[in-house]
Parts: C-alpha cells; sequence; structure tokens
C-alpha cells in the first residue's frame, strides 16, 4: 500500500497530459507546467471539459495502479480509465453471491449505514459541545438531531430488507440536513442551506458538498479497485450500468467525516464565501473556477490528519481510510472476519 | 500426470514455505506488492537472465531457461544452468541477501532441478545457490529428504490454488516484519478474525454512549 496519498488535479482547461519517462508532464499551450513522477501518485484527477491524456499515459498509469479520473468542472464524475480487470476473480464472484442474497448484503449494509449515522451523530455533538453555550438553541437543535440519529442507528440493526434500511437511512439523512444549518456557525444568510439538493445543488453549501462527494468517490472507488472489488455490484445501492454502486456504498461511511467537516470547516473560518459561488439562471448554484483551488487544497489536508485506526488500532491518515476500509471488507467476503467493521469515529 | 494448464509457479513453492497466507496472496489474490527487497531481488534477477549465453571451456552456460515438471505439476524458469561437457547438468539460482534458516531457497533450485531432470532425462545431483551478500556458492545437494519436501511442499500449494482459500494470519514479527504484503496482509487486526461483529456492535454502543457532554476525543 503507498503512504503517500497524493492526487494530482488538474484543473486548467485545454490541459494535455503526457507521459514522460516515469513521470506524468502536464503540458499547456504547447508549454509544459509541470512534471511528477507516477511513483509518488495515487490519483489524478482531471476537473475540465477539455482535458486530455495519451494513450501511453494512461498505460503507465493503469500499470501502475494510478487511478486517473475525468470530472466536469463542479467535480461530477464523468469517467476513469482502467487497464485490463486485475485482482481475484474468485474474490468478485463472492461478491456477487453476497450482494444477491438479501440477508448477507443486509448484514453489511447496515454497518455501513450504522456508521454513517454514528459518524453524522460525533459531527454534531462535536459542534453542539465546542459552541454549547453560545447558543442553546443551537445545542439543542443538534443533540435533539443526535437523539434521532440514535434511535435510527438502533433500527437498523433490527432491520431485515434493504428497503427498509434506505427507509431508515433516508429519515436520517433527512434528520442530519435538516440540523445541517446549526453547525454553520458564520451566520451569512448568503450561505444558508435547506436540505439537501444535488441536481443541481440550489445553495452553496449543496454546491460544496457535491464537489467534496466527487472527490471522495474518486478515492473510494480507486480504492475498492485497488484491492480487486468490482465497484459497480453494491450491497446498499442498486445495480445500474455506469453507476460505481459499491463505491457509493463505501462513501457512506465517510461523508459527514471527510467531505462534510472539510466543508463546514471552510464556511466557519471563512475561507469560503458567498463570493465564490456564482448562480445560474436555473438556481443553480456553483462553485468558482478560481475557489476550487481553496477546495482541493483543504481536502488534501484533510486527508494528512492522523489518527487511530479503530479496529486495526494503528495510527493512519485520514486518506488512507477508503483503501482500509475497502481491505477490510474483502476481507470480511472471504471469511476472514465475521462482519464488516464499518469506520466509526470517535 | 498433470497437464499444461494446471501447472504450479515453482516460485509459489517458496513463497508457501515462507508463509503459506502469503503464497495464497500472490498466487490466489494476485496481490502483489514490490517492497525494497523484492525490487533488489527483482533487478538481480533481470541481470541473471539478461545476460547472454556463454561458453567456457567445459562448461555452457544457459540463462533464463524455463523449465516444467508434468509429474510433479510444476514449472517456472531457471536463472542460470551449467551443462558441463562431462554430463553434469548444474542448476544455479541468485538470491539477495544471505542463505535463511528457512529451506525455501534450496526447495526452489531442487524443483528446477527435479524439472531438468524429467525434460532431459537424466540425475542432476546438485546445484548451486548465489548468494548477494556472500558473493559466493553454496552447494546444495538434492537428497531424498529434499526432493520429498518439494513434492509435500507442490501438493500443499496445489490444494490451496485449487481451493482458492488463504490462510489467516498469524502475525509472527520476525516473519510480518520483512514481508513485503504486510500492509496488503495486515496481520495484526487478523486477532479478531472472529471478532470483528462483537467488536463493531460494542463500539457503536460506545459511540452512542456519548453525549454532548462528553470529553471530545479525537477527530
Ligand atoms: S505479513 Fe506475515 S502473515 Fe501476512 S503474508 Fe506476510 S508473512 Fe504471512
Amino acid at each position: 500500500m503507498k503512504k503517500h496519498l497524493n492526487t494530482l488535479f488538474v484543473t486548467m482547461e485545454g490541459a494535455y497530459l503526457r507521459k514522460d519517462g516515469a513521470a506524468v508532464e502536464i503540458r499547456h499551450d504547447g508549454e509544459s507546467k509541470l512534471r511528477v513522477p507516477l511513483h509518488n501518485l495515487e490519483g489524478i484527477a482531471c476537473f475540465g471539459w477539455d482535458i486530455g491524456a495519451s494513450a501511453s499515459l494512461i498505460a503507465a498509469c493503469a500499470e501502475a495502479g494510478v487511478a486517473i479520473s475525468f470530472h466536469n468542472p463542479h467535480g461530477k464524475f464523468m469517467a476513469a480509465t482502467r487497464g485490463y480487470t486485475s485482482g481475484n476473480v474468485l474474490l468478485r464472484r463472492e461478491q456477487y453471491r453476497r450482494a444477491d442474497h438479501e440477508p448477507a448484503a443486509v448484514a453489511i449494509a447496515a454497518n455501513m449505514l450504522a456508521a454513517k449515522l454514528s459518524n453524522s451523530r460525533q459531527v454534531m455533538m462535536r459542534a453542539a459541545r465546542d459552541h454549547g453555550d453560545k447558543s442553546a438553541t443551537r445545542a439543542f437543535a443538534l443533540s435533539q438531531a443526535a437523539d434521532f440519529l440514535a434511535v435510527r442507528i438502533g433500527l437498523l440493526g433490527r432491520a431485515t430488507s434493504l428497503d427498509s434500511l434506505r427507509g431508515i437511512e433516508g429519515d436520517a439523512a433527512a434528520a442530519y440536513f435538516a440540523a445541517f444549518p446549526h453547525l454553520l456557525v458564520n451566520h451569512d444568510p448568503a450561505i444558508a442551506i435547506t436540505g439537501r439538493s444535488r441536481r443541481p445543488p440550489l445553495d452553496p453549501v449543496n454546491a460544496l458538498l457535491s464537489f467534496l462527494y466527487s472527490l471522495l468517490m474518486h478515492d473510494c472507488r480507486s480504492a475498492l479497485e485497488s484491492c480487486g472489488l468490482d465497484p459497480q455490484c453494491g450491497f446498499l445501492h442498486r445495480d445500474r450500468p455506469g453507476r460505481p454502486s459499491l463505491a457509493l456504498d463505501l462513501m457512506e461511511e465517510f461523508r459527514s467525516f471527510l467531505a462534510d467537516r472539510v466543508a463546514l470547516t471552510l464556511f466557519n473560518r471563512r475561507q469560503l464565501t458567498a463570493t465564490d459561488f456564482r448562480t445560474e439562471e436555473s438556481g443553480a448554484v456553483l462553485l468558482k473556477d478560481d475557489s476550487r483551488k481553496a477546495v482541493l487544497v483543504a481536502w488534501q489536508e484533510r486527508k494528512q490528519d492522523e489518527i487511530t485506526h479503530p479496529f486495526l488500532d494503528e495510527t493512519v491518515t485520514v486518506g488512507m481510510l477508503p483503501q482500509l476500509q475497502a481491505r477490510l471488507l474483502a476481507r470480511h467476503l472471504r471469511g476472514d472476519l465475521d462482519a464488516y467493521p464499518a469506520f466509526l469515529s470517535k | 500426470m498433470f497437464d499444461e494448464d494446471h501447472l504450479v509457479a515453482i516460485s509459489a513453492l517458496q513463497h508457501w514455505l515462507y508463509c503459506p497466507r502469503q503464497c495464497a496472496l500472490i498466487h490466489v489474490e494476485r496481490a502483489w506488492e514490490e517492497n525494497k527487497f523484492t525490487a533488489q531481488g527483482r533487478v538481480m534477477h533481470e541481470r541473471a537472465h539478461e545476460g547472454p549465453n556463454e561458453s567456457r571451456p567445459g562448461i555452457r552456460i544457459t540463462r533464463g531457461l524455463p523449465v516444467r515438471s508434468l509429474g510433479l505439476g510444476l514449472s517456472g524458469q531457471c536463472d542460470v544452468v551449467e551443462f558441463h561437457t562431462d554430463g553434469r547438468v548444474v542448476p544455479v539460482e541468485y538470491k539477495r541477501g544471505k542463505p535463511k534458516a528457512h529451506r525455501a531457497d534450496e526447495v526452489q533450485l531442487c524443483a528446477q532441478a527435479l524439472c531438468l531432470e524429467e525434460m532431459l532425462g537424466g540425475a542432476i545431483e546438485g546445484g548451486c545457490l548465489y548468494y548477494g551478500e556472500r558473493r559466493r556458492r553454496t552447494p546444495v545437494n538434492f537428497d531424498h529428504e529434499l526432493r520429498d519436501l518439494v513434492t509435500v511442499t507442490a501438493s500443499s500449494v496445489r490444494e490451496c490454488l485449487t481451493t482458492g482459500t488463504t490462510p489467516p494470519a498469524e502475525y509472527e514479527p520476525r516473519r510480518c516484519d520483512a514481508c513485503s504484503l504486510i500492509e496488503l496482509c495486515q496481520p495484526r487486526s487478523l486477532r479478531f478474525r472472529r471478532g470483528a461483529a462483537a467488536w463493531f456492535q460494542q463500539r457503536l454502543r460506545a459511540a452512542m454512549a456519548t453525549d454532548v457532554n462528553a470529553d471530545p476525543g479525537d477527530s
């Protein structure tokens, strides 16, 4: 496993990526802009409509296990390149078998969702603690939502079908996003959020969350690919051609811990303000091109944070979490572990 | 007799003797991580294989010779095989480092010899291991004991590959800390092998028990 989780982000329209020896070279307008050795990279994520990569670079990346993904300028995942399917066919067969067997799928999905809800709850309680005395209303609203989530976690443990899991999760997500405004401490009316909107995002918070989730998605998908799992075959998310359902499953436990917390930090420290977003005629809100950089920097910094992995009991960087959890999932599918120990933050 | 489609790589025997789990991770799960040690080993092998075939008085030297045995169901490649004019055939294998406590290197060399015996139709009494750190040859005698070890190991490996099961990890510092697969294998996490479900429930309950007044933990 690579220790350095460095993702190269390419945001310059018109950039062209090519292989230069054992490095990737970024060219623009016939000029060389940057050269990075491939062995220093975990992934390359391109954000733009007009960014290209040479076939020889794509082949070298496939061989070196460096994921290249293409996103639109707002972060929406469009495509990723890969080499021949590698890894273990027996593992993938087992993955399909469990996905087809409802009780097995429920057991895995329930742990992923319990972790998701628990981690969201931790984010809320943390905020309630940090600012509790400043506003009693806030602390009250947050701890109420936290209690609501705690009850849903109990229900998850008793659910016997994927549909009931999805129902519980839907309620919990609605409650979480209803309380989300209380997590934002810099009361800027321009940065309000009213529930989660995705297609398209209708406010700056949603625009930023969508962008961060697409970064998280890139990491989860690469993590699954690199341990031989099929990112398209999920347990909770149903198969749909082209949809990386297992990557969406794996993302659940990290959404609040990784992405939401980065978003909150950026807004609460006023590193991002309403001027970093623009509104289209349709009401869709988008992160401005120049502001994406600040987000990418904050994201990379968050990935460098160190924590003690709750199950492995080892010091790891936050950026390693998708890799580690994907491996634990593979271990569970192989029968080494009697359950999938989803990531539970403290 | 095995057919050509079902031959086991000789290198798998060596991995098996180092650690059965390592063997399964590499040959069943197709996991491969290169670390400093394997990279050095690979460079050395490339050199051993790349050199030209040469003749010295009394010896013809062949490098990178592919071999197989349908009787044992093995296939692999010899770093170097010396064909002496007196009829002796001597396989030589290049190794990084120094002679080791386990017999994996000898088994690998002997497996090559058994393949050569089947293909050439004669007896091979011994070969040599060349250790990079010592810069000299260690002769290996292919006695009954070693030949039996090759046979037994080959059948254990075959069974593992056929059933596709990966043996659980047992963390042994001396072995695991030098293992290139330690990050993939996570041998220490497997101490919870049968207890992941219990761990998760207990940890979840603990997380539920914390409330807004609790001590702020790390992230
Ligand atoms: S880390 Fe230890 S148990 Fe795991 S494969 Fe390597 S030697 Fe075997």
